[in-house]
């Protein structure tokens, strides 16, 4: 139950990151521990259930993970290039 | 000869076919040929039909089944044909006349630049005609029916350059539109009525009918129905007024439709369909009155007339009055006796005109003709043949056919006699009053025209010298009974056999005839006398403006304000209506409605696009909204 809890207010937490920080990096990394935190649900209801395949799926996950923050962390290296700045306000060209 | 028959048709549509597709490819000069060359083969083919039924060897059969043509539920529709000696009589006129209107045409339309354009269109008319009298049921008549109309659209409006040749061509569809619904509905009618389309199994269910009062309702809705289609075809009051503008087209075309087709086409659908009229009587009346009073009218339209080619149409829509008054009195073998012999007379009236018009370079009114006798003989006699026969002097072709109409109105009451008499007498006079005006006195025209007077060639006269040998001849096959004791009215029993009914011996006495043909001859002479002293001796001409006319006289010139009258009771109150619902209800309401669905859409795009802010972090918190109420959605509630 306690370990419930401790997933929701980390996956909070970075929900909350994504949200209202402006600095791209810091976004990446809340992104980083929204998915770590259905990581570790996963892992805490494996041993519940005494299932070993919630554990291989978080495998899979931070693979995927360490996948995307490559292309990520590539793209934000561009952008940075580009216009000099990692503020996601910047960012405000794609509109009407 | 069954095996053929598809032929007669399809020879025709194959001329139209090529001359249509391969327009560009075939000389100006040999589309004529192609167009005469398909009409003489199936002519041809129609003289084998025609020589086994006028000796009376032609097994009548079951109608000749091309393939099935619709299937749906109860409907069970053939392309068939219905082979009998009425139909094969249509056909011989058909094809024959407008035979030698194809060839007269090769020569007058020689130097026209659509010249492969009309003959593709002539061919297509005498296609449709010979479907329309060779179905065997009401639908493929129809199909003719409707292919006529087309035809003469686009025969009227040849020279489609002209707005007015358009306009007369318009109202020549839409005249013929009004009285094709009225057949349609007659046809939908019989369908619901009998169940079926064919003739065989409509007129027999009819003819076993016990108790004629019990339909009697539905006889007269589907014959009167039926009528209004012959009269937008064959031109009869009210729908009369497009055949004179039809006049804007081609001569030939005009003889082609005023003889040989087109007109004949309502004449021939009640000939053909005599077994319902037989049982509506009053619908017979309606037809005596309606022809009766378009023989006259038309006929004293016809006497002010100064366009050579008007007279001539007016001409024509007054004989059609005759046959309708022939067939209301129940006489339909009178009726159809009187459009052949009309068919040749009238076939070389207008081919005459033609060739009057060709020789005076495109000149058509009369004041200016007069004295053409000498610079064109063989237009002047065969013209004369034909202005005689129309006037019924004997033996020509019109007397025959004309008495026999008179004798059965005598024999239904003299008032009708009376009339028709009248009419008659008014056809004489202002034929023979174009006769002399064109033909006799001097020559009015320019010096220009004078010197370009010429007779036309071979090929245009030919045609002119059997039509009047027909009009001389074509009488023979009716004689009337007081003539001769064996062998009278043999067109009546050649017509018996396609199950026309042959009118009981007149029952007045051969004395009693003798008089009234006396009396109408005598009369039509004395007519013809005080044209040839009015227009001859004394050179009186048609008065060159129309204020110089008296009131009677404009009125008939005039064309009894007709046209006006419709104008103004049919066209104007539409305009009218028109106006009011185009500048009302289109405008303020149709119109707004429709920009109104564009209008909001626009606005709405243009107030919803600033949502796409291209901040990020907008557009990320409403994803995350959006998941939260997709996920309370589905596990809360």
């Amino acid at each position: 139950m306690h370990y419930i809890i401790l997933c929701l207010i980390l996956f909070s937490m970075g929900a909350f990151g994504v949200l209202y920080r402006r600095n791209i990096l810091i976004i990446f990394m809340s992104i980083e521990l929204m998915l770590n935190s259905v990581n570790l649900l996963m892992v805490y209801f494996s041993a519940l259930h005494n299932d070993q395949s919630g554990q291989v799926f978080v495998f899979f996950i931070m693979a995927v993970a360490a996948a995307e923050i490559t292309i990520g962390l590539a793209i934000l290296v561009m952008i940075f290039r580009h216009i000099g700045s990692i503020k996601i306000d910047s960012l405000k060209n794609l509109k009407w | 000869m069954m095996e053929f028959v598809w032929l007669i048709p399809g020879l025709p549509l194959l001329g139209f076919l090529i001359l249509s597709l391969f327009n560009k490819y075939i000389p100006k000069s040999a589309s004529g040929y192609i167009a005469s060359a398909m009409l003489l083969g199936s002519f041809l083919v129609v003289l084998s039909l025609l020589i086994p039924a006028v000796s009376g060897t032609l097994v009548a059969k079951e109608p000749f089944v091309l393939f099935n043509w619709i299937q749906a539920g109860n409907l069970n529709l053939s392309l068939s044909f219905q082979i009998d000696n009425l139909s094969i009589w249509f056909m011989s006129i058909i094809t024959g006349v407008g035979f030698l209107i194809h060839m007269y045409s090769i020569s007058y339309m020689h130097d026209d630049e659509g010249v492969t354009r009309y003959f593709s269109y002539l061919n297509l008319f005498i296609f449709s005609m010979l479907l329309l009298v060779m179905g065997s049921n009401f639908a493929v008549m129809f199909m003719g029916w409707e292919g006529v109309g087309l035809c003469s659209y686009l025969l009227i409006g040849f020279w489609f350059k002209n707005q007015n040749y358009n306009d007369a061509a318009k109202k020549a569809f839409i005249m013929n539109r009004i009285g094709d619904l009225g057949f349609l509905l007659g046809m939908l009618l019989i369908y619901h009525q009998f169940g079926t389309l064919e003739y065989t199994a409509v007129f027999e269910q009819v003819s076993k009918i016990i108790n004629p009062n019990e339909i009697s309702g539905v006889l007269l809705a589907i014959t009167l129905l039926l009528f209004v289609g012959a009269m937008g075809k064959s031109a009869q009051i009210p729908l009369y007024t497009w055949l004179p503008d039809a006049m804007a087209g081609p001569t030939p075309v005009s003889a082609l439709i005023h003889a040989a087709t087109m007109v004949t086409a309502g004449i021939y659908m009640i000939a053909r369909s005599n077994v319902l009229y037989s049982m509506a009587p009053m619908t017979l009346d309606i037809i005596f009155v309606i022809g009766t009073s378009t023989a006259i009218l038309a006929a004293l339209i016809g006497l002010t007339q100064t366009d050579i080619k008007k007279v001539l149409a007016y001409s024509t829509v007054s004989q059609l009055g005759f046959m309708f008054m022939a067939i209301g009195l129940g006489g339909y073998s009178a009726g159809v006796f009187h459009v052949t012999t009309h068919a040749f007379f009238k076939a070389l009236l207008f081919l005459g005109a033609g060739s009057v018009i060709h020789a005076m370079g495109g000149e058509q009114d009369i004041r200016k003709m007069g004295g053409l006798m000498k610079k064109l003989p063989i237009t002047s006699i065969t013209f004369i043949i034909a202005t005689l026969a129309i006037a019924g002097i004997p033996p020509l072709a019109g007397f025959f056919s004309k008495d026999a109409i008179l004798a059965l109105a005598f024999e239904a009451s003299p008032l009708k006699w009376g009339l028709g008499v009248f009419a008659a007498l008014l056809t004489t006079f202002y034929m023979f009053r174009m006769l002399f005006l064109t033909f006799f006195g001097e020559f009015r025209g320019t010096q220009h025209q004078k010197e370009h007077l010429h007779e036309s060639p071979l090929l245009m006269t030919i045609p002119l010298m059997i039509l009047a040998a027909l009009t001389l001849l074509a009488g023979f096959i009716e004689i009337p009974h007081v003539f001769v004791h064996e062998g009278s009215n043999w067109f009546s029993h050649y017509l018996a056999a396609a199950h026309v009914p042959l009118l009981e011996a007149s029952s007045i006495s051969a004395s009693t005839e003798f008089v009234l043909m006396g009396s109408a001859l005598t009369l039509v002479l004395l007519v013809i006398l005080s044209t040839y002293i009015i227009y001859v001796s004394k050179k009186t001409l048609p008065a060159s403006s129309e204020s110089d006319l008296s009131a009677l006289d404009k009125l008939s010139y005039n064309k009894f304000y007709v046209d006006e009258l419709y104008d103004t009771i049919i066209l104007k109150p539409i305009a009218f209506f028109s106006d009011i619902f185009h500048n009302i209800i289109e405008k303020n309401f149709i119109d707004r409605i429709v920009n109104f669905s564009g209008k909001s859409i626009q606005w709405s795009g243009k107030t919803i696009r600033f949502v796409q802010s291209g901040d990020v972090n907008t557009y990320t918190i409403f994803m995350v909204i959006g998941i939260v109420v997709i996920l309370f959605l589905n596990f809360i509630l």
